[in-house]
């Protein structure tokens, strides 16, 4: 069974349409890369699959049931940018909060949920930053406390928002090897992604997204020189594309 | 107890009150929405005067948290057809403001209620409208109805600390995480409604404003961590009150009116010598050592 399938999700922000019937299934531990140009309504998606936006139609299938039913099964990592860095809590506090849907409501974090904060910031090297406060960090270390946090919420669908703006290389290469790991635990991770320098390295799936699919499947086959200008509009000049494909 | 005592202790309960209450609006960056709740509470009351036909205890706390409920919902719906957020606010609280202010005018003869009393307060004569059980007077009924209202905002905070936190620093990961955040929302908002109710006789609708946000501002300066924001704003609501009360009798001037300079000038010093976030540092930063 597809870990996530979406069936004809249709968005609309003033009945102006956004994203129009995009269907895609995709298969167990396999990293996916959604690409397409400014507006073409990647990060819409995401919100729209976790039920941010209303679906004007359209069905998100989470191993075999609704999302709504499998949120538990769901973590999210949404773009550095949309929460308030100067929060008053520290590293340590963020990547507890992965564990509040394990917690339960109402409840208190115990000492092995607190463990397991301490072990998932150690993945991301962040150890000796857990007790600093969150806007004491920089942006790469912010980047590593959010995927300490979903690595800490222990899901099994991953959905991440342009986790590779702003940041270092070392947190770029850090991003890459958690996400190998991911995989290679049967994760399946979605990431909104804008490099396409990096999509052939990265994923092995690619969702070339303009408003519809333009094309879905790995990223061997599917990342052609005609399905990129198909997404860009054909701004992407030739030599670059040619460039990207290899 | 003294005249001063309970006033002081009047003064304080409503520090503490709002301190803890405030530290949320300013995360969540609703400072407004304080202004607007402290404003269309008082159609709540005179709606709760014209049920009960009684301007006190339990049917006023219900009438403010009706009304504040309301204007949170109201704001949402507006915001969500379309209006700009703070627009939505101005429009909402100003408009139940104004009913609340043409009922108390119809009503006039009748309540011992107007709305410079709504607007500034009246600390001074707190001490004097006392509860009385089986004819024995156990204090001012401000005090009493501050004292329960401390009781749920503490029970809340304590009992959804976690709640609080995660849809304050991140709703949208809090809402994948299956936490009712709008849930929260209302229930944050029906406790500033409580408090602001609980309140307004001592210090008015103005002047809450002022309790809510200034002290909590000022906390936000000297601390990195939630739980000690909490502590420190409520510490600083309470300070300032008793600032307030003795620059009130030295000089002889409104007690409220003090209170709420005195949340000023601790938040300006603040805004100086904090430790963390204060301007003094960061200029000792910037210069060569």
């Amino acid at each position: 069974m597809n870990p996530l399938v979406v069936e004809q999700v249709t968005v609309a922000y003033d009945r102006k349409l956004v994203l129009e019937d995009v269907s895609f299934s995709v298969p167990e531990g396999k990293l996916v890369g959604i690409i397409g140009p400014n507006g073409a309504g990647k990060s819409t998606l995401m919100k729209a699959m976790l039920n941010f936006i209303p679906r004007m139609h359209g069905n998100v299938f989470v191993y075999g049931k609704p999302y709504e039913k499998q949120r538990h099964l769901v973590g999210y990592v949404p773009q550095r940018n949309s929460v308030d860095w100067d929060f008053p809590t520290n590293a340590l506090d963020v990547v507890l909060m992965g564990r509040y849907g394990h917690i339960g409501l109402w409840k208190r974090p115990r000492k092995e949920d607190v463990d397991i904060a301490m072990q998932c910031l150690d993945k991301v090297s962040m150890l000796p930053y857990a007790k600093r406060q969150i806007s004491q960090l920089s942006g790469g270390q912010q980047q590593r406390v959010f995927l300490a946090r979903a690595l800490a919420q222990d899901a099994s669908v991953y959905f991440m928002d342009e986790p590779f703006v702003g940041v270092d290389a070392a947190t770029e290469k850090a991003i890459v090897q958690l996400l190998n790991e991911l995989k290679m635990r049967g994760k399946t991770v979605l990431v909104v992604h804008h490099d396409l320098q990096t999509v052939r390295d990265y994923f092995d799936y690619v969702l070339l997204l303009n408003k519809r699919v333009i094309a879905f499947g790995e990223t061997e086959s599917v990342f052609t020189y005609d399905h990129i200008q198909k997404t860009y509009g054909g701004k992407v000049t030739f030599l670059s594309a040619a460039h990207i494909v290899g | 107890m003294s005249y001063t005592m309970w006033i002081l202790l009047t003064a304080a309960l409503v520090g503490i009150n709002c301190g803890l209450i405030g530290t949320f609006l300013v995360l969540r960056k609703m400072s407004m929405l304080s202004d607007a709740i402290s404003h269309s509470v008082l159609l709540g009351i005179v709606g709760a005067y014209m049920v009960s036909h009684q301007l006190q205890g339990v049917s006023m706390l219900i009438g403010a948290l009706l009304v504040g409920l309301l204007t949170t919902f109201l704001v949402q719906l507006l915001h969500q057809k379309g209006v700009q957020s703070d627009a939505a606010i101005g429009v909402v609280f100003t408009c139940l403001f104004a009913i609340g202010v043409v009922l108390i005018s119809l009503f006039a003869d009748r309540v011992h209620l107007d709305v410079e009393h709504a607007l500034m307060g009246e600390i001074a004569f707190v001490p004097w409208d006392v509860l009385e059980v089986g004819g024995k007077s156990i204090g001012p009924k401000a005090v009493w109805l501050l004292g329960f209202v401390l009781a749920i905002n503490i029970f809340v905070i304590v009992f959804a600390y976690k709640e609080l936190k995660i849809s304050s620093f991140d709703s949208e990961m809090a809402v994948t995480l299956g936490i009712p955040v709008v849930f929260i929302h209302y229930v944050l908002m029906g406790m500033l409604s409580l408090t602001t109710v609980a309140s307004f006789d001592s210090v008015g609708a103005i002047l809450v404003v002022a309790m809510l946000i200034v002290p909590s501002a000022t906390a936000y300066l000297w601390t990195d961590r939630l739980s000690v924001m909490l502590i420190c704003s409520a510490m600083i609501g309470v300070l300032a009150s008793m600032i307030g009360y003795m620059g009130a009798t030295a000089f002889n001037v409104s007690i409220s009116g003090a209170i709420a300079v005195a949340t000023g000038v601790i938040f300006f010093v603040s805004l100086w010598i904090a430790p963390k976030h204060g301007l003094l540092r960061k200029w000792l930063k910037k210069s060569p050592a």
